[in-house]
């Protein structure tokens, strides 16, 4: 059976398949299911974890866990959107122990808490690094726009 | 009287690319806890890509490393031409194919030699970069650079290998074939580097698929990936080669593994060479368009991915990279706790990540907490470590 169909037959309506093309599958997943499709990928079709990107934008922080299945030479992209201000996911450590840090990694560059992580201390960034600035965030123009008066 | 000016020089060693420092917790002579930080040289390439226009971008993202200055480009380059599914000349793909395993075979003997150094044998090392040099002058050869070659442009590739060079290039892989060959059985069938390199520092196959190491590193632990056959690019499922595995996860497994893979890849430049077809060597790119691509690349350290989003302008509204040494630096916790102080540097370099970390050990004693070795003397005390075998 296709990977799409095997999860389309177990997630239903809940997750949206975007096949792109015969080596790339792009799934968007709700957060609330996430790491049971990320369970389902690893055990019953043997997807490996390769890394999560993170991707601002503006209202939300998208995740995108990449895990190639490499049997079906195909790789799998679950694009879970997390809602700001929250940002909050749980950690896929149970599921993956490779993404701790990874997790780690997006922490400090996009501010995403990820719940139940073993340890989320800074990796990359100076210690000193201002608490509450993300580099890798969007600028947002959006108060400069609003704001169309000065004083003089 | 006079002010004198004082030019801060580190704390990075100017001759170090990729500082990590390690901290070993140590009873006597046995590592009993170990911590790593890393961050020294996050120089925010992710960040800057974004206002890099694709052409540009290329020649950033080989400037991550300067060892393996071509995975980068490899897997940016498979990347962009995933958003809009652009077609490379199959001239361009043979190409890329070569200069992929080109930089697999220095890379790997770059690593042979230091590793020998880090034990003591000094002959390895001297003999393991002296025939990467041919490898070098052959980059000449194609590339007009012996590192950083610039080979790479999204639709295909810059420079073409001239049909004259041909012979000559295919004549230098033969004799690195040879040369390496012969260091292989060298380093195999050396009682002494046996004595220091198996049943060390030891990665079991199921903390290699938790940790999700990728590369040598993982091929030596058992776990059976390779992205150039797993996800077939560039001319790699055009050629007759093999993957390499060993089951028992320890150095010995690794040396073992990276040797003959050098042998695997001369195989792979040799077909390509011979099979190349005539045409053209780049697309016609005028435009990426929108939409999300995701490439990846066998490097000599194992799987390295990026990921594109495109806006649809020139510039990537996102790009992130995921370094093979990423998912293989955090293995060293495994590897290195129980084991004798004398085979960390050894442990801790055989993953590969670029050898400075070595340099930027320090051994801390867990009970008055001081700084008992540096990196400089835990390689001395290495050296020593394999004199004694010898005298046995």
């Amino acid at each position: 059976m296709r990977i799409d169909e095997s999860l389309t037959n177990k997630f239903g309506q809940q997750i949206e398949v975007q096949g792109k093309s015969k080596r790339r599958l792009f799934l968007t997943v709700p957060k609330a299911i996430a790491l049971e499709v990320c369970r389902f990928l690893k055990e019953e079709l043997g997807a490996r974890f390769s890394t999560i990107s993170g991707v601002d934008t503006r209202s939300a922080v998208e995740l995108l866990f990449h895990l190639p299945i490499d049997r079906e030479h195909l790789v799998v992209t679950l694009r879970v959107p997390v809602a700001k201000p929250d940002l909050e996911m749980p950690t896929a450590t149970g599921v993956y122990p490779a993404a701790n840090w990874v997790e780690r990694e997006i922490r400090e560059m996009f501010g995403v808490n990820f719940l139940g992580h073993p340890n989320l201390q800074t990796l990359l960034l100076p210690d000193d690094w201002p608490a509450g600035v993300y580099p890798l965030r969007k600028h947002s123009y959006d108060s400069e726009i609003e704001n169309t008066e000065r004083e003089n | 009287m006079a002010k004198e000016r004082i030019i801060p020089i580190g704390p990075y060693h100017p001759l170090l690319e990729e500082p990590e420092f390690f901290k070993f917790y140590v009873e006597g002579e046995r590592i009993v806890d170990a911590d790593v930080r890393v961050g020294y040289n996050h120089r925010g390439v992710e960040k800057l890509s974004e206002s890099k226009t694709y052409d540009q971008a290329t020649f950033l993202v080989e400037r991550i490393c300067g060892i393996c200055s071509t995975s980068h480009p490899f897997a940016f380059v498979n990347a962009v031409e995933d958003v809009s599914a652009i077609e490379v000349p199959e001239r361009a793909l043979f190409i890329r194919s070569i200069i992929g395993d080109l930089e697999r075979i220095h890379s790997h003997l770059l690593w042979v030699g230091l590793a020998g150094h880090f034990i003591g044998y000094n002959t390895v090392f001297m003999w393991a970069w002296k025939y990467r040099e041919p490898v070098l002058d052959m980059f000449e050869i194609i590339s007009g650079n012996r590192n950083h070659y610039g080979m790479f442009k999204v639709g295909g590739v810059r420079r073409d290998i001239k049909e004259n060079d041909i012979p000559g290039l295919v004549k230098a892989i033969d004799e690195v074939e040879k040369f390496c060959t012969m260091l292989l059985k060298a380093v195999i069938d050396d009682p002494v580097i046996k004595a220091r390199t198996q049943h060390v520092g030891i990665l079991k196959q199921q903390d290699a698929l938790d940790l999700g190491v990728v590369g040598p590193v993982a091929r030596a632990s058992g776990v059976d990936i390779d992205i150039r056959r797993d996800h077939p690019y560039a001319a790699y499922d055009r050629v007759d080669w093999q993957v390499i595995t060993m089951k028992d996860g320890d150095i010995f497994s690794r040396t073992a593994v990276r040797l003959l893979e050098i042998i695997e890849s001369t195989k792979i430049i040799r077909q390509c060479l011979k099979q190349m077809p005539q045409g053209a060597i780049a697309a016609d790119v005028r435009e990426i368009g929108r939409g999300e691509g995701v490439g990846q690349h066998e490097a000599p350290r194992g799987e390295v991915i990026h990921y594109i989003r495109a806006n649809g302008s020139n510039y990537p509204e996102r790009h992130k990279i995921r370094a093979p040494s990423f998912m293989n630096v955090p293995s060293f916790k495994k590897t290195v706790i129980g084991e004798q102080l004398a085979d960390a540097a050894l442990i801790t370099a055989a993953v590969d990540p670029c050898y400075c970390c070595t340099e930027r050990m320090a051994a801390v004693d867990v009970e008055t907490d001081k700084v008992i070795y540096s990196g400089e003397e835990l390689v001395r005390l290495s050296q020593q470590k394999t004199e004694r075998l010898r005298g046995q």
